[in-house]
């Protein structure tokens, strides 16, 4: 079998303790983003030093008596005294969060995973491909780009979603559309006649996008196929594989590498992801078994 | 008639005529008209003849099918550099939605029966707006087809 070389960006300092020990936090705040999704804010397990993370680093959540799942970090990275996670009620953990209440107490685990490379990015155009909830995982980035924003070049965010409604953060998917240097456009599946946006797939807006392909980094998370099809325009345009960064978010338990429900191809998404660069695990990006 | 407002020039900068010889261009030119729609109005109807293709400039189309007891949807949008239509090239040439301004929208519009007409005098004419229009197809029915698979939905 094919070698697969993996690139690490180093593991935030947030991480302490006994990486398999969930430490308790409680629900500071609960609000509701769309009809099946919502963001907690959590107080950090650390009240001195928060929870320092990398964009695009997870936890793991543990509802107690019920299960643990990985969500990914949605707040800002400059700013880890608020553990942010936004997530969307899909199943058996994920459904009675969304009905805690502020105070509540909740186990946490992390962060955990490879992170967006920022560093790398620098000096660089930048292309962000997000459908649905994937726009959660990249959100850290995006602010981190918008609080570095000198040291990036062209900033294009692209966001797909299904309805009008089903659209994430809204307001600062507004907000960052009203500012001079980043891109915003976002697009739906199908929309009633009150909408006035573009409709269609995330991918047909990668055609109107502004970038030197050969000085982009683009990063995509999304469902698969649409991260699979994002790819390809992408590679269309001339942004090459190396050159663009993926969120896999394959169902996982332990989030330290030990467990192998999380293996894609010879990689765990846990440890050796969820961000992975594309060219590192395209053998398996479109293997059906997989 | 100058600059801008001329519409062999208005032709030669839209995205869709990259690539054009000038003698298909002036061929083109013979089919066309600068267009301008309200916000609101309807550049087609569903079930109507489709004798007209558009290039847009600038604004914003949107395609909807009416479909009770949902009420109308939007299932598509164009934009400025976009092409909108290709009905006219597909017998019975009728239209399958509605197209929709939902800004002022600015266009050329072209004669798709003027047009046919000259694809007869010149197959070269008619094999480079199929390659421009297959594409555009190709793209639509694929984009469809994600859609179909409603890949934001829960699982
Ligand atoms: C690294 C990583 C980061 C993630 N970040 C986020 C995030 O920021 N926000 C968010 O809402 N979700 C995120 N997820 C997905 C989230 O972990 C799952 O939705 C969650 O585990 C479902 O748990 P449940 O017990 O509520 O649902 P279950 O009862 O386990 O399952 C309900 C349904 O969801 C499906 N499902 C479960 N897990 C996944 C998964 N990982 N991917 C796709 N479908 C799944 C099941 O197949 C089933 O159909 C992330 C997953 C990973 C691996």
């Amino acid at each position: 079998m094919e070698q697969i070389e993996v690139v690490h960006v180093p593991k935030a300092e947030g991480m302490t303790g006994d990486p398999m020990v969930p430490r308790p936090v409680s629900i500071r705040e609960l609000q509701h983003e769309t009809h099946d999704t919502f963001t907690l804010t959590l107080e950090p397990p650390d009240r001195d030093q928060g929870l320092p993370f990398i964009p695009g680093q997870f936890t793991m959540l543990y509802l107690f008596g019920n299960g643990e799942v990985p969500i990914s970090i949605s707040g800002d990275p400059a700013a880890p005294m608020r553990l942010v996670h936004t997530i969307r009620a899909v199943g058996s953990v994920t459904r009675p969060l969304q009905d805690m209440q502020r105070g509540s107490m909740l186990g946490v685990r992390g962060p955990f995973g490879t992170g967006w490379p920022v560093e790398e990015a620098r000096g660089k155009d930048i292309v962000i491909v997000a459908g649905g909830i994937g726009l959660a995982p990249l959100r850290p980035l995006i602010y981190h780009l918008l609080g570095q924003r000198e040291d990036y070049g062209r900033v294009s965010i692209l966001y797909g979603a299904r309805s009008p409604a089903d659209i994430l953060y809204r307001r600062e998917l507004e907000s960052w559309g009203g500012r001079f240097d980043v891109d915003v456009s976002v697009i739906i599946d199908h929309a009633a006649t009150d909408w006035y946006g573009d409709v269609g797939v995330v991918t047909a807006l990668l055609g109107k996008v502004r970038c030197d392909a050969g000085n982009t980094i683009a990063m995509t998370c999304g469902p698969e196929i649409m991260m699979r099809f994002a790819a390809r325009e992408l590679n269309d345009l001339g942004v090459p594989d190396e050159q663009i960064y993926v969120s896999m978010e394959r169902n996982m338990q332990c989030a330290v590498g030990m467990c192998g429900h999380c293996q894609y191809g010879p990689t765990f998404v846990c440890k050796d992801g969820p961000v992975f660069r594309l060219d590192r695990i395209k053998p398996f990006f479109s293997i059906r078994e997989i | 008639m100058s600059g801008i407002h001329d519409l062999e020039q208005l032709i030669r900068v839209h995205p869709f005529s990259q690539g054009m010889s000038d003698e298909h261009i002036n061929m083109l030119k013979g089919c066309a008209k600068n267009v301008c729609f309200r916000q609101g109005a309807f550049l087609f109807k569903e079930g109507e003849d489709a004798e007209t293709f558009y290039w847009i400039r600038t604004g914003k189309v949107a395609m909807e099918l009416h479909a009770p007891p949902k009420g109308t949807i939007q299932i598509d949008s164009r934009t400025a550099g976009d092409a909108l239509g290709w009905s006219w090239i597909v017998e019975p040439y009728r239209w399958f939605c509605d197209a929709r301004a939902v800004e002022e929208v600015r266009a050329l519009t072209f004669n798709g029966v003027c047009l046919r007409g000259k694809f007869d005098q010149d197959p070269r004419l008619a094999h480079e707006m199929y390659r421009r229009f297959v594409p555009l197809i190709h793209r639509s029915l694929q984009a469809t087809q994600l859609q179909l698979l409603d890949v934001y939905g829960a699982n």
